[in-house]
């Protein structure tokens, strides 16, 4: 039994590392994937669902590049609204098609009142700007206060790695 | 020129590839021929699904095709965090701070809090050792803002 969940953990490891650039483009990836680990590609394949069902992996999706889209702008907008009532309000912007993250995230008194973030993205600035008042509006008197950070420049961008 | 604004996101798409898209954002099959049963479902065949995905993926349409994972649920740290660093110092304190191979992403922002940065550790505790170290090498504190909670995303970016 011992060796079993060790392998299972080592497995799953090395299906992380092998994947996580990407799948391959293939009719059959699994079966790439499970001869390039020297295992049955059915293997493969149970151990990426359970990884799905446990929410190790997300999901396997496409991800497309929001700038070549034409979503050229993007604003960090951030809110503070009350405790007792974000998970309703989060679930709520994270439904909305131009937000693609939505998080909960402590604030830091006197500085930063604000405790959920929502990405919003948009063709240009003024974009966004309609946007972050069309959150204000649904959010309604449970805005507490808001404001909007866009990047003026990326300073590092190599993306997660998980090691060997 | 700017005709950023009369375009709408995906314009330049054909209507294959905004299916593609808008179809392989939410998630792909595991199975003996995904593609096949990817592709049927977006009324293609398997070749050309798979050839539609591997040019957007040369031409920078698409960033990834593949499994994203969740780094705290297989045991790493992630945090967004923030600092306020005065303009003259910028430079020099984002220098330090990238030069952190934890700290993923970084974006400088017009905002007092003017930059923010992502860190990705294997363990708690090394998240915090490297809080630490950038306060000690910049002279400014780090506002440490780990997710407590992720929101449903559904489909964004609809094309």
């Amino acid at each position: 039994m011992m060796n079993k969940a060790i392998d299972i953990v080592d497995l799953d490891h090395r299906i992380v590392l092998a994947t996580q650039a990407g799948l391959p483009l293939d009719p059959q990836p699994y079966h790439r994937i499970a001869e390039q680990l020297g295992v049955e590609a059915s293997q493969v394949q149970q151990r990426m669902q359970q990884m799905l069902e446990d929410g190790r992996m997300r999901r396997i999706a496409a991800v497309p590049n929001h700038y070549k889209l034409g979503y050229v702008a993007n604003g960090m907008s951030v809110w503070n609204v009350p405790d007792e009532r974000i998970d309703e309000l989060g679930e709520r912007l994270g439904a909305l098609d131009y937000v693609s993250h939505c998080y909960r995230r402590p604030r830091h008194l006197p500085e930063w009142p604000y405790n959920l973030f929502a990405m919003v993205h948009g063709t240009n600035r003024s974009e966004v700007m309609d946007k972050v008042r069309r959150i204000a509006l649904i959010l309604d008197d449970a805005d507490l206060g808001h404001d909007v950070l866009f990047s003026t420049g990326i300073l590092k961008k190599t993306g997660m790695r998980f090691k060997g | 020129m700017d005709d950023r604004a009369e375009d709408q996101p995906g314009d330049h798409l054909d209507e294959i590839n905004r299916r593609i898209i808008n179809g392989l954002q939410v998630g792909f099959p595991i199975s003996d021929r995904p593609y096949r049963k990817a592709a049927a479902s977006l009324g293609i065949s398997e070749q050309e699904l798979l050839e539609r995905i591997s040019t957007m993926l040369d031409n920078g349409i698409l960033t990834r095709f593949g499994p994203l994972y969740h780094a705290e649920n297989m045991g790493g740290s992630l945090s967004l965090c923030a600092m306020k660093i005065p303009d003259a110092e910028f430079d020099q304190v984002a220098d330090l701070v990238n030069t952190l191979p934890q700290v993923a992403h970084n974006y400088r922002r017009d905002h007092a809090m003017n930059m923010w940065f992502v860190l990705a550790t294997e363990t708690p505790a090394e998240k915090q050792q490297t809080l630490r170290e950038i306060e000690q090498q910049t002279g400014y504190p780090v506002y440490d803002m780990p997710k407590e909670k992720e929101y449903f995303v559904g489909l964004f970016l609809n094309v």
